[in-house]
């Protein structure tokens, strides 16, 4: 869980006075800013953003703290110095001529100095008091003072100054920001940090693997806490842009769901995802993740809501043509400027670049939802880490605007990749698609991995791409496990051929019990008949010897009287 | 600017001629020794063709913005050009005469000739 430090951040036990920067995501890590009424060095190596920092500093103290200011610079004139500030969108003359700021350069004013004997640095003191009397300065910028160390032939005699300078100030109550150049093996190059002991800010403009990042640490905070990680920032046309690590909460977490366009999979998700939440769609090449983002774009804008297709793989008319084969049609939510369509390429550009890309478009479009395709090929450009941790720093910029992500990953085949394993933490829902390859091909299945604040089990659908847009399908689930497409076909075929076989069965069975039946009557009754006949038969045989019996007893009597009537005869 | 322009312009044959100015703070102890180093060189090394001015921060503190000074004690060698500076309350007379290049007067002169 090394993204996502939690800063159980106690207010009491932070009472020290704070002087907001006004940097975007600074005063977040610092909570609060930097400490008032005392001095900050800030660090790094040339064009770290020293001295970015610092002006920016001084000019949100102007413009939106109602602080004025004293710049004074020993690295850059007047006019570099106002110059660098409208870079970043702030125009020093303006807020000179308002008297609420003072830009003195000194550059070149200690060089080729020949010493002889003791000296101080009065006239610096005396300098900076003029200006900042002159506009009732509270902030207080020296750029860059290695410069002085550098180029002053006594070291000894500038440590002593620079203290005793240090101390004014602060007794001065101005808050300070001292730049200084990095040193080898420790924080500056000539041990400012010894006399700037209350906050220390590490900038770093590291290469890795061809792309330069910037980054940020708070190394020491004097009675405050602050956030020990490093932070990627950014200079941006609007001043610089902290990129906290920590998760920012929305101000209210969205009870709302809303629906990915494909209707099988919001029911499989409960009802769609909540809006605000970041969904992954990971999965390996040619698994439909594209299209499955494409939809939620799509269902976006038929919500009328505004979308944000941001393709860090194929141009925006690739995207477009795909998907119409697939019976999706952006275009038309293009032409109503619902649907933005853009396309990075992450090879040819910093994460800096990337950040602030994505923020400017946040800021430009104002999206509801947002999909990134795919976060995957970030890798391209950087180092895996980095790339992972730019995944983190993607997904909490749009959780902090409280936009609905949906993110793509390539994943391979074999296993699991770093963006996958570091961001499923960081995701609310997780959609994994998987190549199932069986009797010569390719089906996909959808699981749902993963789905925050939901009732769930592991849900698997089989995916289908029709001419009229994705369809989930129930798999079947066969003696041998989850079957898919034609198999899945046959295995049905098979099933509805064993259920005739099964009917005609049961007719057969029935017939014959029919059959069997109207035998056994034909037998019952034949045996009745038979019955009959034979009772007939004996009644008639008693009929016979009755009548028998009678002739036998009439003969029997004309005989007697045969005999007795010749006597009677 | 006129006055001093015209004083330059007149001496400005004359390679050998130091306008000095000194940058102090005060009436520091500090500041007392650069001064009075800074005479007793000028006396020794540049007799009659110099001129010091002294010009007090503390008095004119937006000075030490517009002149472009830090250090304190600061001389400036303002002529002869170019513009030479050394820091410090000037008690290393080697290193002043060095930093004022005195020793290079007579090659500017044959310069001038």
């Amino acid at each position: 869980m090394g993204l996502w430090p939690t800063y159980a951040h106690d207010e009491a036990s932070d009472a020290l006075p704070k002087a907001p920067t006004g940097i975007s995501g600074f005063d977040d890590i610092t909570f609060g800013g930097l400490p008032r009424g005392r001095a900050t060095v800030v660090t790094g190596a040339a064009g770290a953003g020293k001295s970015m920092f610092a002006v920016e500093f001084l000019a949100r103290g102007v413009l939106d703290h109602d602080e004025p200011g004293v710049l004074l610079s020993f690295e850059e004139s007047s006019e570099e110095l106002v110059a660098n500030a409208g870079s970043l969108g702030f125009d020093l003359d303006a807020m000179c001529a308002d008297g609420a700021l003072v830009v003195d350069s000194a550059v070149g004013q200690t060089d080729d100095l020949l010493q002889s004997g003791q000296f101080d640095l009065e006239g610096l003191f005396l300098r900076l008091k003029a200006s900042i009397e002159a506009v009732g300065a509270r902030r207080v910028v020296l750029d860059t003072v290695e410069t002085l160390f550098a180029t002053l032939p006594d070291e000894i005699a500038v440590r002593r100054e620079f203290g005793r300078l240090l101390r004014w100030l602060k007794g001065q109550d101005l808050t300070v920001v001292v730049t200084a150049e990095k040193g080898e093996r420790r924080l500056t190059r000539h041990g400012v940090e010894e006399y700037v002991s209350d906050c220390v800010v590490v900038l770093d403009h590291r290469i890795d693997d061809e792309v330069a990042t910037r980054r940020m640490r708070v190394a020491k905070y004097r009675g405050s806490q602050h956030g020990t990680n490093e932070f990627p920032f950014l200079i941006t046309g609007r001043g610089l842009v902290v990129m906290p690590l920590h998760q920012v909460d929305p101000e209210a977490v969205s009870d709302e769901r809303i629906g990915l366009g494909i209707p099988a999979l919001d029911e499989m998700l409960g009802g769609g995802v909540f809006r605000g939440s970041t969904t992954m769609i990971s999965g390996s090449a040619g698994t439909g993740k594209t299209t499955i983002a494409v939809t939620a774009a799509d269902a976006a804008c038929t919500r009328g809501e505004r979308a944000l297709f941001l393709s860090l793989e194929e141009p925006a008319g690739q995207i477009l043509r795909n998907m119409r084969s697939v019976g999706v049609d952006l275009d038309r939510w293009r032409t109503e400027g619902l649907l933005r369509v853009e396309h990075l390429r992450p090879a040819t550009m910093g994460l800096e670049e990337h950040l602030a890309a994505l923020h400017l478009m946040l800021d430009e479009h104002r999206p509801d939802v947002v999909v990134i395709d795919a976060v995957g090929s970030l890798n391209r450009g950087v180092a895996a880490g980095a790339s992972a941790s730019v995944v983190a720093r993607d997904i909490a910029l749009l959780r902090s605007r409280g936009v609905t992500a949906v993110l793509t990953a390539l994943t391979d085949e074999a296993g699991v990749e770093i963006t996958e394993v570091s961001a499923s933490s960081l995701v609310d829902a997780w959609l994994l698609l998987r190549n199932v390859e069986a009797d010569g091909e390719r089906n996909r299945l959808l699981y749902a991995i993963k789905n925050r604040g939901s009732a769930h089990s592991n849900q698997v659908r089989e995916f289908l791409l029709t001419e009229h847009g994705p369809e989930l399908v129930d798999v079947f689930v066969g003696p041998d496990g989850v079957v898919t497409g034609s198999r899945r076909e046959l295995q049905e075929e098979e099933e509805r051929r064993r259920e005739r076989a099964r009917r005609a069965e049961h007719a057969r069975l029935d017939a014959e019990l029919e059959r069997r039946r109207a035998e056994v009557e034909a037998q019952v009754a034949s045996l009745r008949r038979q019955l009959e006949a034979e009772v007939a038969a004996v009644a008639a045989r008693a009929d016979t010897e009755a009548a028998s019996a009678v002739a036998v007893a009439r003969d029997r009597a004309a005989a007697a009287r045969r005999r007795s009537g010749d006597g009677t005869s | 600017m006129s006055g001093p322009e015209t004083e330059g312009s007149a001496r400005a044959p004359d390679a050998g001629f130091f306008r000095l100015r000194l940058y102090v703070a005060g009436q520091t102890p500090r500041s007392a020794l650069a001064q009075a180093n800074l005479a007793q060189v000028c006396e020794s090394y540049l007799p009659g063709r110099h001129e010091i001015e002294v010009v007090d921060l503390l008095d004119q503190p937006d000075r030490a913005r517009t002149d472009g000074v830090l250090v304190i004690p600061t001389l400036v060698r303002c002529l002869p050009e170019p513009v030479r500076k050394v820091v410090g309350d000037l008690s290393d007379t080697t290193r002043l005469l060095a930093g004022l290049e005195v020793s290079g007067v007579g090659g500017l002169g044959d310069v001038a000739s």
